[in-house]
């Protein structure tokens, strides 16, 4: 699985897509391969915030339950509904289809220090 | 990447890793927690023949003339009414009641008996029994004897024939929990048709040398079948869905048989045990909290060591919880108070801060359907 350049990446394993105020967040492949059959996924209602760093939801695999982190703080203007019937789409399409929420960013300036593509596979290196 | 060096490994350490399995620390081993995939191994286990390696899993024998009277004063159930070849699930207590371990004894003769016990418990419960023998008179020696064995389950509807194809023992004329010697694929096995599935299957004791070929000849012999590896994690969600006890979450020596719904492996009209006297004294004054079955009715998993409200206060907390794969539901077993232990009493299980609905239930979530004689 390859790492879309246009996208940044938290040391969370959650990554960004910036479309000007909008961004569009989901988790990485290497999330997605680390905790295995995702059968639940629990995401922030429609107007809801999201606050930089903090928790914003979760997501459940069979054996275990890990927390979602923020990579930027906004308001969520559209849930990904797929995930409420097939969460086992981020298994197979979690940098695609299976995005998780999209926000109007607080700040774009936010995600300056969010990790490219290549820093983030060098970091999954180490 | 490599394993911890302080990790404990069993014999298919190397098999696991170049199969690319998902390793984890499992109480100090280094086990594979996935191949496939939990959901895709668990399913294999349902409907077909999944192999497992347990060879983490330990062995205590215990022979002399007065085996049976040791064995009887240091487990739960009554071992003399074993007959040769024959196995049952027991329980290994403290004087206090609590579980040191829940054990599988064999009994291979009138003066030999073998003990499988928990991986994590194994060196645990041979000093204990050592200890408990001092205080007897009892003829008969202890031996840990984990180094000399490997041990593989061959679980699901299609072990049977699975295995069949690589011994020449009569599978299906070991009735479920006998045993007997034997060989498979060549070398002695002892070959137990037993199980921690809910499943029907087989469990092989064989040489630890032996181990990685073997295991490559039942993934062949399964093929057809199709047979999947299967891991810890599939293991796992399997046992849940029959309510089978796993130690350090229904059972720990805080926890006695009787609130473990583990009755029936107490024998009180045997002689004395250890931990007898305590577990008269808990009947006498009546159990105070028992381990009960749940469903989730809201959105979310009950995972285990989350609490339990009733009426809005806590009142007991989960010791396993996840999903059921085979049902489609989110299950967990839980201990409540003993007036809400019973099926139909609604809870709440408090997911990360948040009550969520959730009801008591029958148990087990999942029992196979019976087989109209041999299987095909």
């Amino acid at each position: 699985m390859s790492y879309p350049e246009n996208l940044k990446y938290t040391k969370e394993h959650e990554w960004l897509l910036v479309e000007g105020d909008m961004g569009t967040i989901g988790i990485t492949d290497h999330a997605q391969e680390e905790l295995g059959d995702i059968v639940f996924v629990d995401l922030p209602k429609v107007g809801g915030k999201t606050s930089k760093g903090l928790s914003f939801g979760s997501v459940e695999s069979v054996k275990a339950v890990s927390d979602l982190y923020a990579p930027v703080s906004g308001e969520v203007l559209e849930v990904n509904g797929l995930l409420a019937t097939s969460p086992e789409q981020l298994n197979t399409d979690p940098h695609g289809a299976a995005w998780l929420i999209k926000v109007r960013m607080d700040s774009p300036a936010e995600a300056s220090d969010l990790l490219s593509a290549a820093d983030y596979q060098k970091y999954l290196g180490e | 990447m490599a394993a911890s060096p302080d990790l404990q490994k069993t014999p298919l350490n190397d098999v696991h890793r170049a199969c690319g399995a998902k390793m984890v620390d499992f109480g100090g081993w280094d086990m594979p927690v996935q191949y496939s995939g939990i959901l895709d191994e668990h399913h294999a286990v349902r409907t077909a023949v999944g192999l497992f390696d347990v060879s983490h899993m330990g062995e205590i024998e215990v022979r002399g003339p007065q085996a049976t009277e040791l064995v009887d004063y240091v487990t739960t159930n009554h071992a003399a009414k074993l007959k040769p070849g024959q196995a049952h699930y027991s329980g290994l207590l403290y004087e206090t009641g609590g579980f040191v371990d829940d054990i599988l004894v064999h009994k291979i003769d009138d003066t030999h008996f073998f003990l499988c016990v928990n991986a994590s418990n194994q060196e645990k419960d041979y000093r204990h029994i050592v200890a408990r023998h001092g205080e007897t008179a009892f003829e008969a020696e202890v031996e840990f004897a984990s180094p000399r064995y490997a041990q593989l389950a061959i679980q699901g509807p299609l072990a049977n024939e699975t295995l069949q194809k690589l011994t020449g023992t009569d599978l299906s004329a070991i009735r479920y929990y006998w045993f007997t010697d034997g060989e498979v694929a060549g070398t002695p096995a002892r070959i137990a048709h037993t199980g921690y599935t809910g499943e029907d299957g087989f469990e092989i004791y064989i040489a630890p040398e032996e181990a990685p070929r073997l295991w490559q000849e039942i993934l062949n012999a399964g093929r057809e079948a199709g047979i999947r590896p299967c891991g810890l994690g599939a293991r796992n969600t399997l046992r849940l869905e029959a309510k089978m006890a796993l130690y350090g979450h229904e059972i720990d020596a805080s926890i006695n048989p009787l609130e473990a719904d583990l009755a029936w492996i107490v024998k009180f009209d045997k002689g004395d045990f250890v931990g007898r006297a305590a577990l008269e004294k808990t009947r006498a004054e009546g159990l105070k909290r028992k381990l009960a079955g749940f469903e989730m009715k809201g959105r979310g998993i009950g995972r285990d060591g989350y609490e339990v409200a009733l009426n809005g206060s806590v009142a007991g907390w989960v010791t396993s919880g996840g999903p059921a794969p085979t049902l489609g539901k989110n299950i967990g077993l839980c201990y409540l108070p003993i007036s809400s232990a019973r099926p139909g009493q609604a809870i709440s299980i408090m997911i990360r801060d948040a009550a969520v609905e959730a009801v008591t239930v029958e148990t087990p979530f999942y029992k196979r359907p019976k087989s109209a004689g041999k299987s095909a």
